[in-house]
């Protein structure tokens, strides 16, 4: 099947049309999830499929496309999302945060800073927060509508009484505009704080659970944490390897038999440009 | 309490049907802040539904129910908005199951257990929501080592104490209790109303308490009800019903009580 | 000293080129070609259209090819390429009550009105393996003749089942009209049911949209929940009222003639399920229903589906829940293969930078707990 045979970004125009209906509700309604009609891609649910679709309801042939996955543009998952939507679009791709218009990312935000006009997409495994507290989605739903979260704060008193801090250290829920409890997808701990009044638009896409979050630019959002025992980000004891930054989240490397390590930007883009 | 507080909940006809059969039938009554008022009868007498539609957990075909809250607003409860609701039932309002397990969080700690509401309530200090659930468990005789346990750990003796902790932590001004005790060894029994009795004394809590026990109304309760079908047949001062019971079936039951 | 890997890009070209090559195989054989699995793996072809959600025999066959037999990924290509595809227009309901049925089988009854056609099944045989199907494979036929029907006279009851007479009436209807059965009522105003392939699935869910999701689940979940009812995990007493395979007509309302034009024909499997008889103050006690409908000759996937429905409808018929069959958060949630393979397998992409953070906690917890030792 030759590409002329796919539709500019794949995705049909009604579909396309009916994501971005649901991305403006979702920027409408901060951190709130918007369900919608998540299609299959070809990739794999679980694989990025939500922010897949959002990326490509949204991309136009003068974007400027950057895909991470895990901070890197070259591991495999970021090259295969890469390819596709540039075999489907033609757009110009690009490995340089402050080049890109629109950046698709997996499980991290980049090291710089972003600037209003961009477009950050997470892909979103699962969307809700309070998922494996209370199974039920019906329940779950309620608890939203009313702003009943005493069940997530319970989870992070247990976490204190039982270890002495909070264990989660990615996927860190997190209160937006002090009305919706939400997930911001499993960045880790460290990269929480560069969601609060970001001046990039920041889009959730998860297609296998069909929800949509939004946080539009500037928005407030909190880490859920105790006054005496407040949200900390994680640190390391030593520098980058290869550009010796110490304000950057590092990749643990195991460099031979012997079990030495290494510690490596996970930024590619920021560490090379060091 | 005085004469003049105005009631702090007000029932007027309440009717709930299954099919048939009367849950309960055109049941009125009126509780004042600070009084206990039991509600007797046997299994099947309609005192466990009228529990429910009390704490609005149940909607009557007919009939009205007002609650006066701490703002001294009278409010129709089945009129509520749901968040209304819900704000009432983790802060004003207690209601404590006859089996402690529909009360309480099985998979969390008695500590998480009895400091939920104060952290559904905005508390956000965790050492203030700790030593709050201390001071708790220890008002309702549970040792404080164990606080960071599961309840399932517990006997039922003491996972009721959890679970009457865990709703008088939010400082409620109404308690529902569905025959808190029946579940619980004979042994037990004892103890726990002598705990519900000083703790409704000291917090002048007005309670509504569900038996099949006349002990018990005698031992926690100023006025009481005596249900059967469906229907209130008798009411009064306690001590009046037990003593001087004037129904039939009032007597019947008081008759079947073994003396001594 | 560390050196950044690069070549991301080559590595995944290179798994590629493999792929192809081990899927080609062994090249002294002859190359399978797309139009001998449709005709000859043509249940293979009904369970990737069915889980796929599109019924197009050649595509599907395709897809197959393309996955190396991986059916699961095949009905995935199946899928992901009806999303680049414009919905032109809905059909009209298909009718099966107009089927021309090739198998038709009622459990119920012995005899039925228009008979017990037996159809091409293995059912009354033995399942011993056929070396004979080792040896030289055919050559094409120059000239094929029409394809073998089922042999007459074989059982007392077999029919010649190609020729379009009209569709016996279904046990289910007949038993309907004596009011034994419940009868399938569209609810009060007979609304539009909702889409699954236009809106997600939120839950509770009508029976409508769990029907949809059904169809399209996977056949060994639901075979694994249908079975878990019949061992007694709410279980339904189910009996197979109705059994039907065959080709049925889809037509569309063209809009320049305002009539309906018959596009063509589909293979489709219906099963009609009739389970545990229920009553109430206004009605008497009646059978109830279970459906089940697939793409092509699925009668497992039917009849699983029409166990599992059944089992969904406890809320609407007043039966206590108490199997995981019966709870439909949890079986809608997990029978679309397609989420499930997905998920599952997405564990083996890279999640180094959520395990550095769960290392990083273990090891500072670690230390605490050294630390509080002393």
């Amino acid at each position: 099947m030759s590409d002329a045979e796919f539709n500019f970004a794949y995705l049909d125009e009604q579909t396309k049309r009916m994501i971005r209906r649901s991305i403006l509700k979702a920027v409408a309604i901060p951190g709130y999830q918007v369900p919608f009609a998540s299609r299959e891609m070809p990739l794999p649910y679980g694989w990025g499929t939500g922010g897949l679709q959002v990326t490509c309801a949204l991309v136009g042939p003068d974007d400027v496309l950057k895909v991470i996955d895990q901070g890197a543009d070259d591991t495999t998952n970021a090259v295969n999302i890469r390819r596709f939507i540039a075999r489907t679009t033609g757009v110009q791709t690009t490995t340089h945060t402050t080049k890109a218009t629109l950046i698709q990312t997996r499980h991290r935000i980049p090291e710089t800073p972003l600037k209003a006009g961009q477009i950050m997409v997470f892909q979103v495994p699962q969307p809700e927060p309070m998922f494996r507290l209370e199974p039920r989605e019906t329940e779950r739903r309620r608890m939203h509508a009313m702003a009943d979260y005493g069940l997530m704060q319970v989870r992070l008193y247990e976490d204190i009484a039982r270890h002495g801090h909070v264990a989660t250290t990615y996927d860190y829920p997190v209160m937006v505009e002090d009305r919706y409890l939400m997930s911001p997808s499993p960045i880790p701990k460290f990269d929480v704080p560069k969601l609060d009044q970001s001046p990039a638009l920041m889009l959730f896409g998860a297609g296998r659970e069909k929800r949509i979050h939004a946080l539009p630019p500037y928005t407030r959002v909190e880490p859920l944490d105790f006054d005496d025992y407040p949200f900390e980000r994680q640190r390391w004891e030593s520098a980058c390897a290869l550009c010796g930054s110490r304000e950057s989240f590092l990749d643990e490397m195991i460099m031979d038999d012997a079990g030495t390590r290494q510690f490596v930007c996970s930024d590619t883009d920021w560490c090379g440009a060091r | 309490m005085t004469e003049t507080d105005p009631p702090l909940m007000r029932a007027t006809g309440l009717t709930v049907r299954y099919g048939d059969r009367y849950g309960c039938q055109d049941v009125s009554l009126t509780l004042w802040p600070g009084e206990v008022l039991a509600v007797v009868g046997e299994s099947g007498s309609g005192k466990t539904t009228l529990l429910r539609v009390l704490a609005g957990r149940l909607t009557p075909e007919a009939g009205t129910l007002y609650y006066r809250d701490a703002a001294h607003q009278e409010h129709d409860v089945f009129a509520l908005p749901d968040a209304a609701r819900r704000r009432l039932e983790r802060t004003e309002w207690a209601y404590v199951h006859q089996n402690p397990r529909d009360g309480l969080r099985m998979a969390v700690s008695a500590g998480a257990n009895a400091g939920e509401r104060l952290m559904a309530n905005g508390v956000r200090h965790w050492g203030a929501i700790r030593a709050s659930t201390r001071q708790w468990m220890e008002r309702v005789e549970l040792e404080t080592t164990r606080i960071d346990e599961s309840p399932a750990t517990f006997s039922g003796g003491m996972q009721q104490r959890l679970q009457i902790a865990r709703n008088l932590i939010s400082g409620p001004r109404l308690a529902l209790l569905d025959e808190p005790t029946s579940a619980l060894d004979v042994s037990v029994q004892a103890r726990l109303l002598d705990l519900l009795r000083g703790l409704t004394r000291s917090l002048g809590l007005a309670t509504v308490i569900v038996t099949h026990d006349l002990a018990v109304a005698r031992l926690l309760a100023q006025r009481m009800m005596v249900m059967k079908d469906g229907k209130v047949v008798e009411t009064g001062l306690t001590d009046q019903v037990l003593d001087d019971p004037q129904h039939p079936y009032t007597q019947l039951l008081v008759a079947s009580v073994p003396q001594g | 000293m560390y050196v950044a890997v690069k070549g991301g890009e080559r590595a995944i070209d290179a798994a590629d080129q493999w792929v192809r090559s081990r899927r080609r195989g062994n090249r002294t054989l002859a190359e399978l070609s797309v139009a001998q699995i449709q005709e000859q793996l043509h249940l293979s072809v009904a369970r990737v259209m069915a889980e796929g959600a599109l019924y197009d025999p050649q595509l599907a066959a395709l897809a197959i090819k393309q996955a190396a037999g991986d059916l699961v990924e095949a009905a995935f290509l199946l899928r992901a390429y009806r999303t680049t595809l414009p919905r032109l227009t809905d059909s009209l309901p298909v009718d099966t009550g107009r089927m021309r049925i090739e198998r038709r089988i009622s459990a119920t009854f012995k005899e039925v009105p228009g008979g017990q056609i037996l159809g091409p099944t293995t059912d009354y045989g033995q399942r011993l393996l056929d070396f004979s199907l080792l040896g030289e494979e055919e050559s094409p036929d120059a000239n094929p003749e029409a394809p073998q029907d089922a042999q007459p006279g074989a059982r007392s009851s077999v029919k010649r089942s190609t020729v379009a007479t009209s569709a016996p009436l279904r046990v289910t209807e007949l038993m309907g009209r004596d009011g034994l059965l419940e009868s399938e009522q569209a609810a009060p105003g007979d609304p539009q049911p909702a889409d699954l392939t236009r809106e997600p699935l939120r839950f509770p869910a009508a029976r409508p949209l769990r029907l949809q999701a059904l169809a399209r689940g996977d056949e060994g979940y639901l075979l694994g929940l249908g079975y878990s009812t019949q061992r007694g995990y709410a279980h339904t007493h189910p009996f197979v009222g109705e059994l039907r395979v065959g080709q049925v007509e889809v037509s569309v309302i063209a809009p320049e003639l305002g009539f309906p034009v018959v596009l063509g024909e589909i293979e489709l499997t219906e099963c009609q399920m009739i389970n545990q008889f229920a009553g109430s103050d206004e009605a008497p006690p009646m059978f109830t229903r279970g459906y089940g409908l697939v793409f092509g000759q699925g009668e497992r996937k039917s009849i699983a589906m029409a166990l599992v429905d059944r089992a969904l409808r406890a809320v609407e018929l007043g039966e206590p829940e108490t199997a995981p069959a019966q709870d439909q958060e949890f079986v809608l949630s997990h029978c679309d293969n397609l989420e499930a393979s997905g998920f599952v397998q997405h564990l083996k992409l890279p999640h180094h930078v959520d395990f550095q953070s769960e290392l990083e906690l273990l090891r500072r917890l670690r230390a605490d707990h050294g630390t509080r030792e002393s």
